[in-house]
C-alpha cells in the first residue's frame, strides 16, 4: 500500500524547488488551508487574457498535498483558465473515486500518479487542497481587470 | 507480571491494515472494556426511560441509574456534594457552560482571564469569546525552556485584575502535569476563580477537587473508558448556584408562566433536556474499573511506558521530541520525523498497525509557540504494552525509508 503512495515520483515533486517561489507579477494570490492538518499554501497565480502565463507557490504541509501542489503548478502552467478548471474538476473526480477510467485521467499527466490517494480516505483532503485553492483563485480573478 | 487487559478490551485483539493494532492515541479517545458496554446495553435493554419525569416504576429505575451514576462521579472527585456534580456532552460542553454561564455574567472592561499557552483549544476560544464580549482582556503564561509554565511568568500576570484562572492540570501535547494546588491558591489570594481542564488528567491520575481547591473542573467520559457523548463539569456549590443556567428548557424549571421561569436547584439547573443515561450508566461502570485497576497502577504503567518511548526515541538521530526533559511527565510522547510532514509519518506507522495522532493537536498557539506547525503523539493507557512501544519504533525507524530519505 505505502509503496503505491509514497513513489518515487511524488517525492521528487514534494521536495522540488523550481515552483516554490514568489511571482513578480502575481495576478491572484490565494491561500488554502486544511484547519484539520494544519497544511497551508499559497498558491500564485499570472493570469492574463483568460491564460495562466506562470504559477508558483510556497508554504508546508505533507508529501501528498506539496507534491499534488507542485504537479498542478506544471499541468497548469500555458493552459487557458477554462481549460485548467476543467482539469481540476478532473482531478478531484479522480480523488473522490467518481472518475476511475486511466485513459480519461491522462491528460492529468503526473497528476494521475495521485489516483491512489481515492482509496485513503484520511488523506484526501491533503490530495485535493491546492486544486480547491486553484478554483477559490478563479473564482475571485473575476474582480481582476483584463485577467480574463 | 502485568495483568493482561486485552481480554476486557477485544477491539485491541483487532487488526489494522493487515497488522495486530498497537492502539497509541488515547489522548483523543480510549477503548471500552467489555463492563462498560455490557452496562449500557443492560441500561438501554432493561431500565430506560425518561429519568425526573414519570412516576412509573420503570421511569424511577432510569433516574436511580443517572442519579446513582452522579454519586459515583462525586466519590470519584471526592466532591462534597452530588449537587456539584453537573452532567454535560464533554469536557468542551463543560468549559462552555463555564464561559458563557460565570465568565459573561461576572467579567466586565478591565478584568482579566489568563490561560495558559499549552491550552486545548476547548479552553482557549471560549475565553477569547467571553473576552471579546465583556472586553476583558485574555493574559497568556508562557512556557520555560522544560516546557513547564514559566514561573516568572506566572508571578507578572496573575494580579488583582485576573478573575479568572484557566489552565488545563495534563497539557495534551506534552503530557506536562502543572501543578494545579499551587495555582489554586495563588489564584484565590488574588480574588480570581480557577477552571480547571482536567480532560487529560482525570482519566490518568487520581484528582481530588476539595485537595486541589478547584473552583471548576471538566472533564470527557469517552477519554476514560465511557461511552462518547457523556461529560463532567465539577463546580463549588456556592458559585453554581450564583450562576444563571446556560442551556433552557424542559427538566431544568421550578415554575414556568407565560414570560418568565423560575429554575431548578442544582444539579438540574444545568441540565435541560433528556439527559444521556446510558451515557452516565457507562461512565459509572468505568469509573469502577478504574477503580479496580487502582490509578497507582494506571501511573506506574503509564510512566514505565512513556519513560522507554522517550528513551527508544532518543536513540534515533533523526527524531526531535518536545517536552521529554522534565519530570513531571506522563501518559504521552509528542515528536517529529525530520523532513517529514507528522501526516507522512502517521500514514506510514498506520500501514503497520500503528495508530497515533498527527496535527495540532487543538493547540494552534502552541504550536506556533513551540515552532512547528504541527507534531506526531503517541500516547498511553493503562492496557498498553512495551510490545506497543517497541512497534512505534519500529514503524518510527521505517519512515526515512518509505520517503525516500535513508
Amino acid at each position: 500500500m505505502l509503496e503505491n503512495i509514497y513513489t518515487e515520483l511524488i517525492a521528487e515533486h514534494s521536495h522540488a524547488k523550481e515552483n516554490r517561489r514568489h511571482l513578480d507579477n502575481a495576478t491572484i494570490k490565494e491561500r488554502g488551508h486544511n484547519p484539520s492538518c494544519g497544511d497551508e499554501i499559497i498558491l500564485e497565480l499570472e493570469v492574463a487574457g483568460g491564460v495562466i502565463k506562470d504559477a508558483a507557490f510556497s508554504g508546508a504541509g505533507c508529501a501528498i498535498s506539496q507534491a499534488s501542489t507542485d504537479m498542478m503548478i506544471e499541468l497548469m502552467r500555458g493552459k487557458s483558465i477554462d481549460e485548467a478548471q476543467r482539469l481540476a474538476e478532473l482531478f478531484i473526480g479522480m480523488i473522490q473515486g467518481e472518475v476511475t477510467d486511466d485513459s480519461k485521467l491522462e491528460e492529468l499527466d503526473e497528476a494521475a500518479a495521485l489516483k491512489n490517494i481515492s482509496t485513503m480516505p484520511a488523506r484526501v483532503k491533503c490530495a485535493t487542497l491546492a486544486w480547491h485553492t486553484f478554483d477559490t483563485a478563479v473564482k475571485n480573478l473575476d474582480g481582476v481587470a483584463n485577467a480574463r | 507480571m502485568d495483568k493482561n487487559f486485552l481480554n476486557d478490551f477485544p477491539i485491541l485483539r483487532s487488526e489494522m491494515n493487515g497488522h495486530p493494532l498497537a492502539y497509541l492515541d488515547n489522548g483523543a479517545t480510549t477503548q471500552k472494556p467489555h463492563s462498560v458496554v455490557r452496562e449500557i446495553c443492560g441500561y438501554y435493554g432493561g431500565c430506560n426511560a425518561n429519568p425526573h419525569r414519570g412516576v412509573y416504576e420503570l421511569s424511577v429505575k432510569a433516574t436511580k441509574v443517572y442519579e446513582d451514576a452522579r454519586r459515583k462521579v462525586a466519590q470519584f472527585l471526592n466532591a462534597k456534594s452530588t449537587r456539584e456534580i453537573i452532567f454535560t456532552k464533554n469536557a468542551t460542553e463543560s468549559l462552555n457552560l463555564i464561559a458563557y454561564s460565570y465568565g459573561l455574567n461576572n467579567l466586565r472592561g478591565g478584568d482579566e482571564i489568563l490561560i495558559t499557552i499549552a491550552e486545548h483549544h476547548s479552553n482557549l476560544v471560549p475565553w477569547q469569546r467571553v473576552a471579546q464580549v465583556t472586553g476583558a482582556k485574555l493574559n497568556y503564561i508562557y512556557l520555560a525552556a522544560d516546557g513547564n509554565l514559566s514561573a516568572e511568568d506566572i508571578d507578572k500576570k496573575l494580579s488583582k485584575h485576573t478573575k479568572i484562572l484557566a489552565v488545563t492540570q495534563i497539557s495534551n501535547v506534552l503530557g506536562l502535569v502543572n501543578d494545579v494546588k499551587k495555582l489554586a491558591a495563588r489564584a484565590h489570594e488574588v480574588g480570581a476563580v480557577i477552571v480547571v481542564d482536567g480532560a487529560q488528567s482525570v482519566p490518568h491520575i487520581p484528582v481530588d477537587v476539595q485537595d486541589l481547591d478547584a473552583d471548576f473542573l471538566a472533564f470527557s467520559g469517552h477519554k476514560m473508558l465511557s461511552p462518547m457523548g457523556i461529560g463532567v463539569l465539577y463546580g463549588k456549590k456556592k458559585i453554581l448556584e450564583e450562576m444563571p443556567p446556560f442551556l433552557s428548557g424542559g427538566d431544568m424549571i421550578e415554575y414556568v408562566e407565560e414570560q418568565a421561569t423560575t429554575f431548578a436547584e442544582l444539579p438540574q439547573k444545568f441540565e435541560a433536556g433528556t439527559q444521556n443515561v446510558g451515557g452516565a450508566a457507562g461512565l459509572s461502570a468505568a469509573i469502577d474499573y478504574l477503580q479496580g485497576v487502582g490509578f497507582a497502577e494506571i501511573e506506574r504503567i503509564e510512566r514505565d511506558l512513556t519513560n522507554y518511548t522517550i528513551a527508544e526515541l532518543k536513540k534515533i538521530p533523526y527524531v526531535e521530541l518536545y517536552g521529554c526533559d522534565a519530570e513531571n511527565k506522563i501518559g504521552l510522547v509528542t515528536f517529529n520525523v525530520k523532513d517529514v510532514h507528522p501526516h507522512d509519518v502517521a500514514t506510514i506507522l498506520d500501514a503497520q498497525g500503528v495508530a497515533i495522532r498527527a496535527g495540532h493537536h487543538c493547540a494552534q498557539p502552541l504550536m506556533k509557540f513551540l515552532g512547528q506547525n504541527s507534531t506526531c503523539r503517541a500516547s498511553f493507557y493503562f492496557y498498553n504494552t512495551r510490545r506497543d512501544v517497541e512497534r512505534l519504533i519500529e514503524a518510527v525507524q521505517k519512515v526515512r525509508g518509505v520517503m525516500r530519505l535513508a
